[in-house]
């Protein structure tokens, strides 16, 4: 194989056939909205890969297009033609990587993180629980996941002030991994506790669990289960993100369970989809089938029960802005509205755009900070026409960016931002 | 290059002005074929800008090639001959709308269905809805004069302009028309622009009409055994004194890929459908609806059903929207054609098109607005197959004489651009395609207007292959 055959095979080439340039995704694209030029489109990024791929252009010039994207796949629920661009992303990304590990930027970064990062006692401090976080991510080290930055300057120190208060290792200890009910339970599920819910939204996770045993779930908590390696994917670590898949289908195969819960909407998308990381035929993508098939979003199975009442009235005004990966990749829509509409006294007032990124996507704002703030102007300013009180999310990553959204507008004395299961639960869930 | 470029950054702010291979790729291309890689891509924002950029390319003698969403099916926008890629999309939204004068004004960079939506708060809609009025932008459709399924009743764009402001290729700024319904003062210079796809200059500001939006729709589903009653169909509708504001069709091949692709209840036995909706007052809805009924029963289609909710209605709507995907997955590369004849000539032309079809060995679906006589023969094919695309462009040489012979036109909405541009003499003549040019020559003495569309360039060919 020559050396651009081989390289189309990597890019998936032929996958951008499937694009017919009729622009129906530009309208939905948030870079391309606040970025204003095609480069930043998902038409502009297909073609571009397809160039690279006929040796039109060079891995250089498609690096800055590609980095840029949010990864958000509003693109993909427009697309006329169902273009995968997903894989496209995926394949760009590793293509990307792969080219990368050849220049110095490597060493830049690594400078960058012994040289200014580790030293910052306070930035640590807060993050305590987060190395735990990249233990658990196989990240491994802040390199591995910074080295993505290349020499940008990461205003880590932006989002310390919205990272809510740890709970002591002491608290986190108390967590039992198994919940086992005395009456007959509704369903037994496992609960994917995730990265970053788990160590930076502890209390929500606990609130999860409380939650599915309100509702009358037996629920578990698979000890060996690890990052569902949406991170790596994202960053060209495709090697990776296979390896932890096969350890997390593992993990929640040692029980027999009639769902796999999860909180996280990004998490969520990931693992709705390791069933395309393996070849059709294989023995592991069987298992990924029979794991995909469990998995569920929380407010999916919450919204199935009808026996469970709201005991305490909620006297505020919400909005919903949902995770873009559960619409787009998981399509879940309606439940967390509906779930909302069963809380007494709760007004919904919806945006104008939900689907519209916030700009979080994943380390996005970490890596590229001037252009996801550029994206979530955009999402504040629908968000504050909504004039709510809270703003209701359904993933970390969403809720840190809109607690960071909510800080930089200034409207922090009143308005906050919560995940759906913290609500659903200050409601006083009670089965009838 | 280096001279003009510092002429251009004396007022183009820098970030408007993109050189880099990246940048440069994502503007050589639009939804047609063929990819051209300019020198520049460069957004102009205000009329001054686009004065400025204008009249650099004019000295210089630079190629320019306006653009607004690129989602042109005829390579309007290609910069075939290197140079600038004028990009106007980004102009911010300016829309004006006057209720009492039902007259809006808005900025060349506004989506036409944004057009539409601020028209509505007031009751009112703007006609010409072409499918891609959510992506493309309305100095596209003034350039191509866009039509949709409401045409068959309203008429297309060029009928819902009143006034238009235009940087020629010199640099020059101009106003045509005006406020009015009525205007007889001299040549009538919005027709011409209107439809000249950004070879006259850059329309900058156009004035539009607006009309009441009917109170009601309703949708009628009607089946028939065969193409030929299906035509007939259309025109007794036509002369019984109705007239539906839209008239789609589909063939068989396209019922079943949209049935395929996604289960809609449309019905796969029959040879060809025609969705009509017909709109205005409930009342008077009700007694067409059952005149159509009648006309349906007497020539002989097979089914009509009438969808009693507003839902089901949209599900068969839907149906028809699934076309373009659908037929999508029989083949990788579709060549979109919208070769258009009389109303009466329908079934003839669809025989041609199956003779065509065998002859060449190709997959052609068939749908449109038959309504107005415009169909789109959509040819499946796959551009990596190069002896198949060779095939594919005799096919739509074909397709094209066939239009013509039938008393039909190459293009009922997508434009002429660099793909029919080879053909223009056929459905012309040298005469007239000649008067064409030498109003092009005066309007451009430099040629430096977007050239390469329209005209054709000595030996061109229609090519669907990049080589
Ligand atoms: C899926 C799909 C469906 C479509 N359906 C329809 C349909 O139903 N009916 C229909 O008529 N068309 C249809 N089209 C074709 C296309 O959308 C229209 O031609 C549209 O008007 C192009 O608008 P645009 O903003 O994308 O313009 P572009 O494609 O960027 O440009 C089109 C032409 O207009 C010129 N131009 C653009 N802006 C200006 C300006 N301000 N001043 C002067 N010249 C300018 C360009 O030079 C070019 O020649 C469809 C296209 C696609 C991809
Ligand atoms: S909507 Fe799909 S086919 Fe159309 S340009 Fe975008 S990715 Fe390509
Ligand atoms: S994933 Fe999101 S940001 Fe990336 S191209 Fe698609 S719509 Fe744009």
């Amino acid at each position: 194989m020559s050396k651009l055959q081989s390289l189309q095979e990597k890019i998936n080439y032929d996958k951008t056939f499937d694009c017919v340039q009729c622009g129906y995704c530009l309208p939905a694209c948030p870079t391309y909205e606040t970025m204003e030029r095609e480069t930043h489109s998902p038409r502009g990024r297909i073609n571009l890969v397809k160039m690279v791929a006929e040796g039109k252009a060079s891995i250089d010039d498609l690096e800055k297009p590609i980095e840029k994207c949010l990864g958000c796949m509003a693109c993909t629920t427009v697309c006329p033609t169902n273009v995968q661009y997903g894989q496209i992303l995926e394949g760009a990304k590793e293509v990307i990587e792969d080219h990368q590990v050849k220049s110095t930027s490597r060493k830049k970064m690594e400078d960058f993180l012994f040289g200014s990062f580790f030293p910052s006692g306070k930035w640590m401090d807060t993050l305590g629980s987060l190395t735990w976080f990249y233990q658990k991510s196989g990240l491994q080290t802040f390199a591995n996941l910074l080295r993505l930055t290349k020499a940008a300057p990461l205003h880590l120190d932006k989002f310390e002030k919205v990272i809510p208060k740890q709970p002591s290792p002491k608290e986190r200890a108390k967590r039992t991994k198994r919940y086992i009910r005395t009456r007959p339970a509704r369903a037994k599920v496992a609960f994917f506790t995730g990265c970053v819910m788990d160590s930076v939204f502890f209390q929500t996770n606990q609130n999860t669990i409380e939650l599915l045993l309100r509702w009358g779930f037996e629920v578990v908590l698979p000890e060996e289960q690890t990052c569902c390696g949406a991170l790596h994917a994202h960053s060209g670590k495709v090697h990776d993100s296979i390896h932890l898949a096969k350890r997390n289908i593992e993990a929640f195969e040692e029980e027999e369970v009639d769902y796999i819960i999860n909180n996280a909407g990004g998490c969520g998308a990931r693992m709705v989809e390791y069933d395309h990381l393996f070849e059709e035929g294989t023995s592991w993508h069987k298992r990924a089938e029979q794991f995909v098939s469990k998995m569920k979003d929380i407010s999916e199975v919450l919204v199935e029960v009808d026996h469970v009442y709201f005991n305490k009235l909620i006297d505020k005004t919400v909005t919903y802005q949902p995770s873009c990966h559960m619409t787009n990749v998981q399509k879940v829509l309606s439940p967390p509205l509906q779930l909302m509409k069963k809380v007494p006294g709760l007004t919904l007032k919806e945006l104008d755009r939900p689907d519209f990124c916030c700009g979080s996507a994943g380390i996005y704002n970490i890596i590229n900070y001037e252009d996801s703030m550029d994206i979530l102007d955009v999402k504040m300013r629908d968000v504050c026409n909504a004039e709510s009180e809270t703003v209701v999310t359904t993933n970390p990553g969403c809720l840190l960016q809109m607690k960071l959204g909510i800080e930089r507008e200034g409207v922090n004395h009143t308005m906050d931002a919560e995940h759906l299961v913290d609500l659903l639960l200050e409601a006083d869930p009670q089965q009838r | 290059m280096s001279n003009w470029m510092e002429d251009l950054r004396e007022v183009i702010p820098g970030n408007q002005i993109m050189t880099e291979i990246a940048d440069r790729y994502s503007y050589s291309f639009d939804a047609s074929f063929g990819e051209y890689l300019p020198d520049a891509a460069v957004q102009a924002k205000t009329k001054q800008e686009v004065v400025h950029i204008v009249k650099i390319a004019n000295q210089f003698n630079i190629p320019i090639y306006p653009r607004g969403q690129g989602t042109c099916l005829s390579g309007g926008p290609l910069p075939v001959h290197g140079g600038i890629v004028l990009d106007l999309s980004q102009w911010p939204e300016q829309i004006e709308l006057n209720a009492d004068d039902l007259t809006v004004k808005v900025s060349p960079s506004v989506l036409t269905d944004r057009i539409n939506e601020e028209a509505e708060k007031h009751g009112l809609m703007y006609a010409p809805d072409p499918s891609s009025a959510h992506v493309a932008t309305i100095g596209g459709n003034l350039a191509e004069n866009s039509g949709g399924p409401r045409g068959l009743k309203y008429g297309v764009t060029k009928d819902f302009v009143l006034g238009l402001e235009l940087v020629t290729p010199e640099g020059e700024v101009i106003r045509t028309g005006g406020q009015t319904i009525k205007n007889v003062t001299g040549f009538d210079l919005t027709k011409l622009i209107v439809g000249s796809e950004g070879t006259l200059g850059v329309i900058t500001e156009a004035t539009l009409k607006l009309m009441p939006k009917p109170p009601s729709v309703q949708t009628v589903m009607v089946e028939f055994e065969n193409v030929r009653t299906a035509g007939e169909a259309i025109s007794r509708t036509l002369t019984s004194g109705i007239l539906p504001s839209k008239m789609e069709f589909m063939d068989k091949a396209c019922i079943q890929a949209v049935e395929k692709f996604q289960p809609s209840g449309l019905p796969v036995d029959a040879e060809a459908i025609v969705i009509i909706e017909l709109d205005g007052h409930p009342e008077t809805l009700k007694l067409e609806t059952v005149l159509i009924e009648n006309i349906m029963e007497e020539i002989g289609a097979s089914n009509v059903s009438i969808p009693a909710t507003s839902e089901e209605a949209a599900k068969i709507w839907h149906a028809r929207k699934q076309v373009s995907p659908a037929i999508a997955k029989i083949k990788p590369t579709k060549v979109s054609e919208d070769a258009t004849v009389p109303r009466s000539k329908i079934p003839d032309m669809m025989d041609r098109l199956n003779e065509i079809k065998e002859k060449y060995q190709v997959e052609v679906v068939v749908f449109g607005h038959a309504g107005d006589g415009n169909l789109h023969p959509n040819i499946l094919c796959d551009k990596r197959d190069q002896e198949e695309m060779i095939r594919v462009e005799k096919a739509v040489e074909e397709i094209f004489q066939a239009a013509i012979n039938l008393g039909g036109t190459l293009s009922g909405e997508h434009g002429i651009g660099t793909m029919k541009a080879p053909f223009m003499e056929q459905e012309l003549g040298a005469v007239g395609l000649e008067m064409m040019k030498r109003i092009k020559d005066s309007w451009d003495p430099n040629r430096i207007m977007n050239p390469g569309k329209i005209f054709p360039e000595k030996g061109q060919k229609l090519v669907l292959r990049n080589e």
